[in-house]
């Protein structure tokens, strides 16, 4: 099998997280780990440092399988959290003061149609990413790899947020409802 | 709790981002904590870095990077524990319980004078993290701003020229912003205060203390 879509990354995690299935990551290994090494590498790390954290990176999404909420992010959006997280402590050597976790914590079986139109807007959003001009994406990879200071970061994206965002909300709403 | 003042934009990509001070990010860690809707505003940012992250180039991995990273799984503990969700009648959440060394009743305070006390959160450099106890009905001294301030409201509430702030609201202070915060009758007002340069104070007395108040 070779994933194509956001679902099959999914799939993938989930059988990492319940049989520990090395097959299964060695496929997203296969797929993210050279990303995740390119992300560090351009926000400054060298060669070893690199190869080093993208390990890391890797076993914690081992680890961390279980924490993994389709309903919130896409695998590559939670897979960035933790590739983020991961350079911050070894180039800022900084902290990362984290939300604390929703009170229902990631639910065993997500809702299945929240996880769906989560994955197509994620892909969405990458198609718009792609499309925007030269210039303006340029800006926002400096602000996402480090290169930009907080204050000189720019939230203007031109990217369809909204739409993302209102599922996101939706969904926590609804979990709030329920659990209540 | 109604949240009125949120988060901006910039500040939850800068944070996305991981650009931020860790004072700032305090803030924004311990307001998300509290508002949906700045987590479903957080995440919809951190989606473009999934975007960015699936589109990036391929670095080459070292020859035996697999077999490496297997090494390290097997080599580590097993899952750690879920991260603290909120403990019930707590007054901070998760993020700043860490940060404080526990929650409210373990803060060390110290007076800075007309009854507020203050206590200064560790945190890198870039930006200074404090918590302020204001009695209710006081004010805290006429100040600006050289850079940003961020004031996120914890327990009570204050009004200032702008607004009033709540539980959970973030008052986002810059450099135009001369304020003088008074706490509201009732209960005193506890906040988390992150800002990344000296406050100015606009009369004397408050400003030889401000070496000693660090503010």
């Amino acid at each position: 099998m070779t994933p194509e879509t956001e679902q099959d990354w999914a799939a993938l995690l989930l059988r990492v997280r319940d049989d520990a299935d090395r097959g299964a990551f060695a496929l997203l290994f296969r797929h993210f780990a050279p990303r995740i090494k390119a992300f560090l590498r351009k926000s400054g790390a060298n060669e070893p440092l690199a190869e080093e954290c993208a390990q890391e990176v890797m076993a914690t999404i081992w680890h961390k399988a279980h924490m993994f909420d389709p309903t919130r992010a896409s695998v590559a959006t939670w897979v960035f959290t933790i590739a983020r997280n991961r350079r911050i402590d070894a180039l800022r050597k900084s902290r990362r003061p984290e939300p604390e976790e929703l009170p229902w914590g990631p639910e065993p079986e997500p809702d299945q149609a929240d996880a769906m139109v989560l994955q197509q807007e994620s892909r969405r959003l990458g198609e718009a990413l792609a499309q925007l001009p030269e210039k303006q994406r340029s800006l926002i990879e400096r602000a996402y790899f480090g290169d930009l200071s907080h204050s000189e970061i720019a939230a203007e994206t031109g990217l369809p947020l909204g739409t993302i965002k209102s599922r996101i909300r939706l969904a926590l709403e609804r979990l709030r409802h329920q659990m209540s | 709790m109604t949240i009125r003042h949120h988060l901006s934009d910039p500040l939850l990509m800068a944070y996305s981002a991981g650009q931020l001070p860790e004072a700032f990010s305090l803030v924004v860690a311990t307001h998300v904590s509290l508002c949906d809707d700045c987590r479903a505003r957080l995440l919809a940012f951190d989606a473009i870095g999934g975007a960015l992250i699936e589109d990036a180039d391929q670095a080459r991995m070292a020859e035996d990077s697999f077999e490496a990273t297997m090494a390290r799984i097997t080599g580590l503990p097993q899952a750690e524990p879920v991260r603290a969700s909120r403990i019930p009648g707590s007054v901070f959440p998760a993020p700043l319980r860490d940060w404080a060394g526990g929650d409210l009743s373990a803060v060390r305070w110290r007076f800075v004078g007309m009854g507020v006390r203050q206590a200064i959160l560790k945190t890198d450099h870039g930006a200074t993290a404090r918590l302020l106890h204001i009695p209710a009905g006081q004010a805290v001294p006429d100040h600006g701003h050289r850079g940003l301030e961020l004031t996120l409201v914890l327990q009570g509430a204050f009004r200032d020229t702008e607004d009033r702030f709540g539980p959970g609201d973030v008052e986002i202070a810059t450099e135009e912003l001369d304020h003088t915060p008074v706490a509201e009758p009732g209960a005193d007002c506890i906040c988390l205060v992150a800002t990344d340069a000296p406050l100015r104070f606009n009369r004397l007395i408050p400003r030889i203390a401000q070496p000693f108040l660090r503010i």
